[in-house]
């Protein structure tokens, strides 16, 4: 890719240096100054409708609406004259004089950018005296609700469905002040990813049906995390309120989901609020599984896993560092291990490079593959007479008690009991991915850390802590405090994780050195995800 | 000239020459009165001297900016590899404009011709003639002639056998102001939403269909013929004032006026003189209070302005004004100025596209506050607020239809503010307001 020239301009009086082509808007946020907007952004075509991001273009006649204007080499910018200032103001007037200003009852309040802007650099009174404007709510399908009368015809909604989605659903209705978006005749917003139109409103206009009136912006905890809901791995934001997850959001990465999300995956959060988990380690004893220490508990299944062929059912939902500890457990007892994959349509993004909800949906799927798990419909078919059979939260759906017979003992590690399982010697509770820190490894061999979002049910621990005493308990290693130690292991002993660390993964994750990639350059242009797709 | 259609002895009637001519509509008549003829002088020249002519001529924009029209056609470059388009603007939708309809009506081919002839100049093989959803009589002579050029080898593939390529499309807008805006135009004519779009790009780097595009107005156009033929020292020759506006200019007058009607004068006639004289004042026992000289986006003059206007695009600015489309509003003492600037204001109201912010708001506050002074319910910080609105609105958007808005309310406010604040002070009932009363 040829090198862009570089410009170089002020802004408030800094001197910015940026590629051609660049918008005055996106040079400014480079040197830290966010200049209001509405109608801009970064993942959808320039629209420069609001006027909200006009800013003093010295030698210009006229303010230039900064998203529309592009950075030219000695340019003087200045976003917080009064002029400037008093145009924004305007706008912002404007805005409001049809606005219900019913924040108390919206959902967007409290991350909405109209409040924002409003406390920001807006009028303190209105002088509007007449009648606003009035159009009923309407529900525009899918998940999606429209409040006109919150809307401030940014059309960010438009463009999405427009120039993203490819699916031509919404438009602007009417003219004047009486325009409204409106839905073509006989379409809703039943594109699979027609959810991000919601994240993408800047005021309380579209809402999430699922969300609504379930809590107040203020009220959550957010934590940076990655989607479990299939291979791609889209950086999501969850969000929980009193300890339950209320929603996922996008979160911002340009090499794997840009700012988008799919409404499969933004709906698939309820599992992680079971409440039917299991809480605390239990041992057979007598013939009923009974509660007991963890210390007790890890080493009951430590007992059993000596001296045994070890066979493993994990499940692809897990992180790598569980992954990886489970596959140290099979190491050297000549067993095997294996995991199965729900699957489903496969579902692009049309406007987006190499963006799909993906067929398979759980999270690590490829880091199963790179641990040594093989991938089976039948996972029981190569379970030997007397292994040691270890169910990894695998949920055991559509598999029967009577299948895990040819097992000596069953050892469920995982967030619930399986009926199948419930004959099992040990169960050793873990934690959900909302609820435990670790990395996921998508299907392009990306790395991607995920946080902690809520705590634990009971007693469950984490997985990698779990199966990191395990280890120790077999005297196989010990030393396994944090995520990272396991992280440092994996990096320092998996030719295709060598050289990452989880401090350089960062929270936006960095592509592994495996088969696929080895041929081509490091950082991911063999990927699909290099710099052509991130523009 | 108004109706029935005889000139003026002091207009000088080139365009409107034949305005009422039954025979003029049709290729023989027209040919009759020789046409076509520039036409086929300026195919055996190359593209860049008629533009050189046309830059030598003078010739402005008719349709209100007053960009030349030379200077325009010189930013399109023939032969880079690009389809290039000509639009003709025929989008006529400004209040009290209705030239382009005549010219339409009466002379077709005059537009036909001139079109053809700015293609060539152009390097465009394709031009389109926007015209107005509403404009239905005007649209079946524009077929007709377009029809009978193509009939007659003019048009097509072989244009008047030279081996060029000239083709014609007329393409009906639906009805829209904002659709004169030459962006939106374009975007109408593609079949999007006539939106304005943001520029630069420029019509003339990326214009219809993405492609090097130059719009000119009928009136421009249809200029053009007799340019060629007689050269542009003659058409320089008619100025009046100032030799930055040379030429004749088309004048549709309508309002509180004796003979409403299309009419044509060089550039510098005296204003006075052309409302008095040639359009016969007042009607009896009335007196002209105001004059909006050129569409309703142009700044409302007063008599004592409009009595001291030199009739070009330097004139009216001196006078506080603009030449704009030439659609001229007579406002006698009859009619109550807020009446006027607040019906003019729901107009733009109604036709903003609601792209903008300030435009799509400011329009129809503009809007509600008038017409609330209008019945006497305003108050003086209405007045305020008015004129800080139109702040506001004005160079803030991506087009000027707000800033059309705000320039009537902003002449009003400061020309004839005594009428204002008589009705917000409810000292006089106007006598039209009563009478709906």
């Amino acid at each position: 890719m040829a090198e862009r020239k570089m410009v170089s301009l002020t802004i408030e009086g800094r001197p910015v240096s940026v590629p051609e082509g660049t918008s005055i808007l996106e040079a400014a946020k480079a040197v830290g100054i966010l200049i209001p907007h509405y109608c801009y952004h970064p993942g959808l075509p320039v629209a420069g409708v609001c006027r909200m991001c006009l800013v003093e273009v010295e030698k210009a006649p006229k303010l230039a609406a900064s998203c529309a204007t592009l950075v030219a080499d000695g340019q003087v910018v200045r976003v917080h004259t009064e002029r400037a200032l008093e145009a924004r103001k305007g706008v912002l007037e404007f805005l409001l004089i049809n606005h219900p200003l019913d924040c108390p009852i919206c959902d967007q309040s409290g991350e909405c950018e109209l409040q924002d802007y409003t406390y920001q650099e807006g009028r303190a009174d209105s002088r509007y005296r007449d009648p606003k404007r009035f159009n009923p709510v309407e529900d525009f399908g899918g998940d999606v609700l429209y409040v006109p009368n919150r809307c401030i015809l940014c059309t960010r909604c438009v463009r999405f469905m427009d120039d993203v989605a490819h699916d031509t659903v919404l438009n602007v209705s009417e003219r004047g002040d009486r325009a409204l978006i409106g839905k073509f005749e006989g379409k809703d917003l039943t594109h699979p990813w027609a959810g991000n139109v919601v994240d993408l409103c800047p005021v309380g206009a579209l809402l999430s049906k699922d969300f609504l009136n379930k809590a107040r912006a203020w009220e959550l905890d957010r934590v940076a995390s990655v989607c479990p809901s299939c291979t791609q791995g889209c950086n999501i934001t969850i969000e929980t309120r009193d300890s339950a997850v209320v929603r996922l959001k996008p979160r911002p990465n340009e090499d794997v989901n840009k700012f988008f999300m799919c409404d499969y995956g933004r709906m698939n959060y309820r599992w992680m609020n079971r409440t039917d988990r299991a809480e605390s380690p239990l041992v057979r004893t007598e013939g009923a599984l009974r509660g007991i220490d963890w210390d007790v508990g890890i080493h009951a299944a430590a007992s059993l896993l000596r001296e045994r062929r070890v066979f493993v059912v994990a499940s692809p939902k897990l992180s790598n560092e569980a992954l990886y500890l489970l596959s140290r457990l099979i190491e050297g007892s000549g067993g095997a291990g294996v995991f199965r994959v729900d699957t489903g349509d496969e579902a692009p993004l049309a406007g987006v490079e190499d963006l799909a909800l993906r067929r398979d949906r759980a999270a690590n799927v490829k880091g199963a593959e790179l641990f040594g798990f093989e991938r089976s419909e039948s996972p029981l078919a190569k379970l030997g007479d007397g292994d040691v059979l270890v169910i990894a939260d695998d949920d055991l759906d559509g598999i029967a008690a009577d299948d895990l017979v040819r097992a000596a003992q069953v050892i469920v590690i995982g967030t619930t009991l399986p009926e199948a399982a419930k004959d099992a010697a040990v169960l050793l509770p873990i934690t959900n991915v909302a609820e435990e820190e670790g990395t996921f490894t998508n299907l392009h061999g990306r790395v991607q850390r995920f946080m902690q979002a809520k705590p634990a049910p009971g007693l469950a621990r984490p997985s990698w802590l779990v199966l990191g005493d395990l280890l120790g308990a077999l005297g196989k290693q010990n030393g396994f405090y944090l995520p990272s130690d396991v992280f440092t292991r994996i990096a320092e002993s998996h030719p295709a994780f060598s050289g990452l660390s989880y401090d350089s993964l960062g929270m936006r994750g960095l592509p592994v050195l495996d088969s696929d990639a080895r041929t081509t350059t490091r950082m991911g242009e063999g990927l699909g995800m290099g710099q052509e797709a991130t523009r | 000239m108004g109706y029935p259609h005889k000139s003026h002895p002091r207009e000088t009637p080139l365009l409107t020459r034949y305005f009422g001519e039954e025979e003029a509509r049709t290729l023989d008549g027209w040919k009759k009165r020789g046409g076509y003829q520039a036409l086929e002088k300026a195919l055996v020249m190359t593209p860049a001297e008629i533009v050189d002519i046309v830059k030598e001529s003078g010739l402005r924009g008719r349709g209100g900016a007053g960009f030349p029209t030379g200077m325009k056609w010189s930013f399109m470059k023939p032969g880079d590899g690009k389809p290039h388009y000509l639009c003709c603007n025929a989008d006529e939708s400004e209040p009290g404009t209705f030239k382009d309809r005549e010219v339409m009506r009466w002379t077709p081919h005059a537009l036909v011709e001139g079109c053809a002839i700015g293609a060539y100049a152009i390097g465009a093989e394709t031009t389109y003639i926007y015209i107005r959803g509403e404009f239905t009589e005007p649209l079946i002579w524009m077929d007709r002639a377009i029809r009978e050029a193509y009939d007659a080898g003019i048009l097509g593939a072989n244009a008047m056998g030279t081996g060029k390529r000239i083709e014609m499309y007329v393409h009906k807008g639906a009805g829209a102001y904002i659709c004169g805006e030459e962006t939106a135009l374009m975007n109408s004519l593609e079949g999007q939403r006539g939106n304005p779009r943001i520029k630069p790009p420029f019509p003339a780097v990326s214009g219809v269909f993405g492609q090097p595009t130059t719009i000119n107005n009928v009136e421009t156009l249809a200029a053009v013929p007799e340019i060629i033929m007689k050269g542009a020292a003659w058409y320089k020759s008619m100025s009046l004032s100032n030799l930055k506006s040379t030429g004749t200019k088309l004048y549709s007058v309508c309002g509180n006026i004796r003979y409403p009607g299309t009419y044509e004068v060089e550039m510098g006639f005296p204003f006075g003189e052309f409302l008095h004289e040639l359009c016969g004042g007042a009607l009896d026992g009335r007196k002209l209070k105001a004059v909006i000289p050129g569409g309703a986006s142009v700044p409302i003059q007063t008599m004592a302005e409009a009595d001291a206007t030199l009739m070009d695009y330097e004139g009216f600015v001196a006078q506080g004004s603009m030449l704009g489309s030439g659609g001229v509003i007579v406002i006698d003492d009859k009619q109550s100025m807020v009446r006027v600037i607040a019906r003019l204001a729901r107009f733009f109201a109604h036709e903003s596209c609601a792209q903008c912010t300030q435009c799509r708001e400011g329009t129809a506050w503009t809007t509600k506050i008038l017409e609330r002074i209008r019945d006497g319910q305003g108050t003086m910080e209405d007045l305020d607020t008015l004129l800080d609105l139109a702040d506001l609105m004005t160079g803030t958007t991506i087009c000027v239809l707000s800033d059309s808005c705000a320039v009537p309310v902003v002449s009003g406010i400061k020309k004839f503010r005594a009428e204002f604040e008589a009705l917000i002070h409810g000292k006089r009932v106007h006598p039209v307001l009563s009478a709906v009363a």
